[in-house]
């Protein structure tokens, strides 16, 4: 164990934290190896801001062990803490004062000098393109904006392990992909991430390794494209355009992708879980064959609560809006 | 998706910044104490609303209380501003000390707090820098209640030395009583309640004194709960090193209200702020 210790980012054996009656976190066990983007995938409450809050000593664990960058998180958690740092779920920036007054404050506190926070300051927000919003008041920044305040925060002093919670969640398209950019560079740099997420779309973008949580305990391991197998590649959404001819759409779609098929509530509306992308195409040219008209068809990620029913045999209960490419046939 | 020349994100520089892998020492307990002073002082320069929207009541009471009451009560408006001034003083201090809790609760709910907490720092720099804000905003909110004062007609007996006593006393008082926001900031969860619960305890705190009237005229009942309302003794200390004949007694009864404050309060709030959750 001392041997591999060096190269482990993160070793959880049996976590477990009780809030009242609730078992937040309960019996995780969790192999984060060091460099890299680790996902942590889990619907809301499943536990997973729990964890991290442990894993970052700002939780006393009511049961297990761990060791964060081979020092453990209870006895060493002054080491711990000066080695990592937290971008927890909702933006903990303070709002009252400047960007700019903000990483200066953590700069100093820190231990940098009023000069060396300054520059330290200037060049954060230089690269995470808030040297504009500088001198504004952190109440008067977009959502975006605050995300990339708040993980500039936690860099002030670059850390070798990185929490992020949910860095996505809520943000547009565009301030996702700046905050994926981001993640990209502090791999780069030679930080270890761990991200949690509800979306398996941004765990396969970003981590080479994964975790699913349910209920506060670790229900699968593996890379995102192991998972993505166990799962399926997702939803194939049609709707034809006339109900009539929904029987006839469901048998073709039947024989041709050998899946069961869902007949949704909407009257011209067909839903099936589809293995093989590959046969989708296939599918689509026997209904046009056919003569069945088809006014719109979509190929959704998997979403999460697909993963969980595939996973758990149950729905995720607790579900956020999932991610949904679309492709519209008009 | 080639959003590439809009994004803001400067990649080659973030490479840079994160390359720093530069680790400051760790700051003393005081230049950490400093720093969350500093960022008090920011607050009040940004937010300067905090030191208004709670003495704007009691600045409000000061003119109708001297000039529609203030002849009937003591004979002549200037001699009732005489005996409420001081009074006013108090309650305008008193009312800013809530703001600590409320403050701190704040931060609590916002996150910012989880993130000090993670700093490799002197665990209570923050309390102790919110302390040097406080000071401040006591001293700024005393100097304009006196201003309005003098303005209108205040003229203390013992001169700027007494005001200034004066002035001390009420932040050794302000100082003990904000370990009691404090504890009701760490403890409720938002930072309404705290003010909601915190003006449960200050207007009959505030109002059930001698602030305004002499207590002579209560009934007993009402008489006896203003007599051991330490404000009340505050007020009285206070008015007395303002106009003279304060006696050490009165001082001591006031510093001895603050010592229990601290010893009551300090322990559980300390408590409280390593534990919480
Ligand atoms: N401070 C707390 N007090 C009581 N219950 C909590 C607290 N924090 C979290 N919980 C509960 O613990 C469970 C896990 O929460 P959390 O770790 O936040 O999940 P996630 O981050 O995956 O959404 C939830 O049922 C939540 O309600
Ligand atoms: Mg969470």
């Amino acid at each position: 164990m001392t041997a591999t210790a060096g190269n482990l980012a993160i070793e959880a054996s049996n976590l477990v934290k009780v809030f009242g009656a609730t078992r937040a976190v309960n019996g995780v066990d969790l192999t984060v190896p060091s460099g890299g983007v680790y996902g942590f995938l889990g619907p809301n409450g499943a536990g997973k801001t729990t964890t991290i809050r442990m894993l970052a000593t700002l939780l006393r664990p009511d049961g297990g062990h761990a060791r964060v960058l081979g020092h453990d998180i209870v006895r060493e958690a002054d080491t711990v803490r000066g080695l990592v740092s937290l971008t927890g779920q909702f933006a903990s920036v303070d709002e009252e004062l400047t960007g700019l007054e903000n990483l200066v404050l953590l700069g100093r506190l820190y231990g940098y000098s009023w000069a060396q926070a300054k520059r330290r300051t200037n060049d954060l927000l230089g690269a995470f393109g808030l040297a504009d919003a500088a001198d504004r008041l952190v109440k008067h920044y977009s959502g975006g904006m605050r995300r990339r305040l708040d993980i500039a925060a936690s860099i002030v002093v670059t850390p070798e392990l990185m929490f992020l919670d949910e860095p996505t969640t809520g943000l547009d398209p565009r301030s996702r992909n700046q905050v994926w950019d981001i993640v990209r560079a502090l791999v780069a740099g030679g930080t270890t991430v761990l991200l949690t997420t509800q979306y398996l779309d941004e765990a396969d973008q970003l981590a080479d390794r994964m975790a699913v949580i349910d209920h506060g305990a670790i229900i699968v391991e593996g890379t995102p494209s192991e998972l993505k197998a166990a799962v399926g590649s997702g939803t194939l959404h049609v709707r034809v355009h006339d109900p009539a001819q929904r029987d006839e759409a469901e048998r073709l779609l039947i024989e041709s992708l050998r899946v069961p098929v869902h007949r949704e509530a909407d009257p011209a509306a067909l839903s099936a879980r589809v293995a093989d992308p590959a046969r989708v195409a296939h599918a689509l040219g026997e209904l046009s064959h056919a003569g069945v008209d088809v006014s719109h068809f979509a190929l959704g990620q998997p979403s999460l609560d697909e993963v969980f029913l595939a996973l758990t045999g149950h729905p995720a209960e607790t579900y956020g809006a999932g991610e949904t490419a679309e492709e519209s046939a008009a | 998706m080639t959003t590439t020349e809009t994004r803001p994100v400067a990649e080659g520089d973030l490479r840079s910044v994160l390359a720093s892998r530069n680790r400051p020492a760790r700051p003393s307990a005081l230049s950490a104490s400093l720093t969350f002073g500093w960022r008090a002082l920011l607050k009040i320069k940004h937010v300067p609303e905090q030191l208004f929207d709670v003495t704007v009541f009691p600045v409000l009471f000061l003119l109708m209380f001297t000039y529609l009451f203030g002849g009937a009560l003591a004979g002549s408006t200037s001699e009732y501003l005489q005996w409420v001034l001081p009074g006013i003083l108090v309650m305008t201090v008193v009312m800013i000390t809530l703001y600590t809790g409320v403050a701190l609760n704040t931060d609590i709910t916002k996150g910012v707090f989880d993130r000090f907490k993670s700093l490799p720092v002197w665990r209570p720099a923050p309390l102790a820098g919110a302390l040097l804000g406080d000071a401040v905003r006591y001293t700024l909110a005393s100097t304009m209640v006196i201003v309005l004062g003098l303005v209108l007609g205040f003229r203390p007996e013992n001169g700027a030395g007494g005001v200034l006593l004066a002035v001390v006393l009420l932040l050794v008082f302000c100082y003990s009583l904000s370990w009691l926001w404090t504890l009701l900031g760490l403890l409720l969860r938002t930072p309404n309640s705290v003010m909601g619960v915190s003006m449960m305890v200050m207007f009959p705190g505030t109002f059930l004194s001698n602030i305004f009237v002499d207590p002579q005229t209560m009934p007993g009942w009402l008489r006896a709960f203003v007599d051991v309302n330490p404000v009340s003794h505050l007020v009285t200390a206070i008015r007395g090193l303002m106009h003279g004949g304060v006696t050490t007694g009165q001082i001591v009864s006031v510093l001895m209200a603050s010592a229990v404050m601290v010893l009551l309060f300090a322990p559980i709030t300390m408590y409280l702020y390593r534990n919480r959750k």
